[in-house]
């Protein structure tokens, strides 16, 4: 009978180490865990599973279809995908105040306007924009400039 | 920046499969996630991952020292009122007496910590989208040490994510997170840490070597077969930065009273609440704390102090008859914004505790109107209390205390974390706790 090929040990080294994690992460873990067990680790596995496999493949997919979209001019991305990115960042970081999904408890708790935070995260995302157009027409204007002068 | 899985996966596999002999095929198409042609981008390389991994080795390292502090700063072994952890055990291990100097020190350290954290995030998501070909690699253990890294890797990637994401969602007062912030932010570090303490002790040898190393990339992140670049990998970490860049510069204005205007984005960036003495930033208003004006005025109002000598009851015009005195101390949150100094007039604590037979300042229970809120007892130790700047405030800059100031009278001790100066005060305890 053919013996079950068993998984190779590994680094000792490397074996005592991941021990040693262990052992406190469930140290801390069963703390972690005491108030809703089940609802922490809907979070923390969730978190994981949500960025990976959601969020990463969105992006991803969101800059591949505008590099498809640029054609033949690849290098003219960056124009779009720069502020893109920027702006896409701020709304992800902000948004609580930005969606105004906390605007009652944080206008009753901070005595703040709670309406000024999609406002100004619009005037961010223009700004970036039009940072971008006019770097853009700056750069095309120079390239054109440079260019040798065709024959009349 | 990102060439990553896409839609059109799936279709291009059928294609592929229905034209085996295909001339215009010099290699095969990416399948699945887990066929390493299947990630494409010419960024991933070794380089690139452990410059981000280095740079959020020294920037966790110091999320997780200054998070340490802010623990301390709440004196949690003092008493059961300002412990949201009690079932720490050893956790608290290295917890000690938080000093009264020098007095911007949590609006420093917690300033950091929030500050540096928002920062981070563009570095976390480009360290974790380096990576991402790792998490379907195959077979899914070559050993049982490799199998052991690879679980150790979810509590890695899933204990960051936790606490940026708990960390985030608290400072924007969303409070969807499975429980109290406190107890799943502080435990949730530990779980974290211990991932990240192993992870940095097997990586970084590599990483430092990777980052110095100029000859050509190899190795399992490298993409077999790369797509056209639309940008360098400098460009990419430019990138990276500048989203750093910009999330900082729209944050940190909210722990400077003359910068506030240049958070844009941040919770207590912006405008103050209103003009005048009393216009400084809040963290809970009057309203929003449950406290009702006639409970406040100055003929209900009464403060109880308790000590050895007996019970005193001062009305504010008694208090007003006290020695006293004015210091200039920031109200610094937790959740990492922070005024200026503020000038603060009032009485000494430590004249209080004298008033009811303590010469030599002991702790102190200090107990608000409020009626709920985690803070609304909060504990001072005999260094606090003992300080000469700290105070039972009655005025700040030169007015009486605004209703969402504490109106009639608040606590300010020196370094201490927003929530242990208590507003409304009601009734403070002299004694051991």
């Amino acid at each position: 009978m053919p013996q079950p090929r068993l998984l190779p040990v590994g680094s000792p080294l490397q074996l005592l180490l991941l021990g040693c994690s262990f052992a406190l992460a469930a140290y801390a873990g069963l703390r972690l865990f005491t108030e809703d067990w089940f609802g922490v680790a809907l979070w923390f596995v969730g978190a994981a599973l949500l960025h990976d496999l959601v969020l990463l493949p969105l992006y991803a997919t969101l800059d591949r279809a505008l590099v498809r979209g640029a054609g033949r001019h690849r290098d003219r991305v960056a124009y779009v995908r720069v502020p893109a990115a920027l702006s896409l960042l701020l709304l992800l970081v902000w948004f609580p105040l930005i969606s105004g999904r906390v605007a009652g408890r944080y206008a009753s708790a901070t005595g703040l306007p709670p309406d000024g935070f999609l406002t100004r995260w619009l005037l961010l995302t223009a700004a970036l924009f039009g940072g971008s157009a006019v770097l853009f027409v700056l750069r095309l204007r120079r390239a054109t400039k440079e260019r040798p002068p065709t024959a009349h | 920046m990102v060439r990553g899985p896409a839609l059109g996966v799936a279709r291009a596999y059928r294609r592929g499969m229905a034209r085996p002999d295909s001339p215009a095929r010099s290699r095969p198409l990416p399948r699945t996630p887990f066929s390493p042609a299947f990630w494409r981008s010419p960024l991933r390389g070794p380089w690139l991952t452990s410059v981000l991994g280095l740079v959020l080795l020294g920037g966790i390292t110091v999320l997780f020292l200054t998070g340490l502090l802010s623990y301390a700063a709440y004196n949690p072994d003092l008493s059961t009122v300002n412990d949201k952890t009690p079932d720490k055990g050893l956790l608290g291990f290295y917890l000690f007496s938080w000093p009264t100097d020098p007095h911007w020190l949590y609006r420093l350290t917690q300033g950091v910590h929030v500050t540096l954290g928002i920062t981070l995030i563009p570095v976390l998501l480009a360290k974790l989208w380096s990576v991402v070909p790792k998490l379907f690699t195959l077979p899914l253990a070559r050993s049982l040490a490799h199998a052991l890294e690879r679980v150790s890797l979810l509590l890695l990637v899933g204990g960051a994510l936790f606490e940026f994401v708990t960390g985030v969602l608290n400072v924007q007062l969303d409070y969807v997170f499975p429980g109290s912030f406190y107890p799943l932010h502080f435990y949730g570090a530990w779980v974290f840490f211990a991932a990240f303490v192993a992870h940095a002790a097997l990586k970084t040898p590599a990483a430092v070597r990777n980052v110095r190393q100029l000859r050509a990339e190899h190795g399992e992140l490298v993409s077999p077969s790369p797509a056209a670049p639309t940008v360098s990998r400098r460009g990419a970490l430019g990138l990276v930065g500048g989203g750093s860049l910009l999330l900082l510069v729209t944050t940190a204005g909210q722990s400077f009273d003359p910068l506030r205007r240049t958070a844009l984005l941040a919770p207590h960036g912006g405008a103050e609440p209103a003009t005048g003495p009393g216009g400084f930033q809040i963290n809970k208003t009057a309203a929003y704390a449950g406290i009702h004006a006639d409970e406040t005025s100055e003929e209900a109002w009464r403060l109880v102090v308790v000590g050895r000598a007996g019970t005193v009851r001062l009305s504010r015009p008694e208090l007003l008859q006290l020695p006293l005195h004015s210091s200039s101390l920031p109200i610094a949150c937790v959740e990492g914004w922070s005024t200026s100094d503020q000038g603060w007039r009032g009485v000494r604590l430590r004249d209080l505790a004298a008033l009811v037979g303590y010469d030599d300042p002991p702790d102190v229970l200090v107990e608000s109107l409020q009626r709920h809120g985690a803070f609304r007892r909060a504990a001072l130790r005999a260094n606090q209390v003992a300080d000469p700047r700290s105070l039972l405030a009655l005025y700040v800059n030169g007015e009486e205390l605004t209703p969402d100031h504490g109106h009639p009278a608040r606590v300010v001790v020196p370094a201490a974390p927003g929530v242990l100066n208590t507003k409304w005060v009601a009734r403070m305890t002299f004694g051991e706790l």
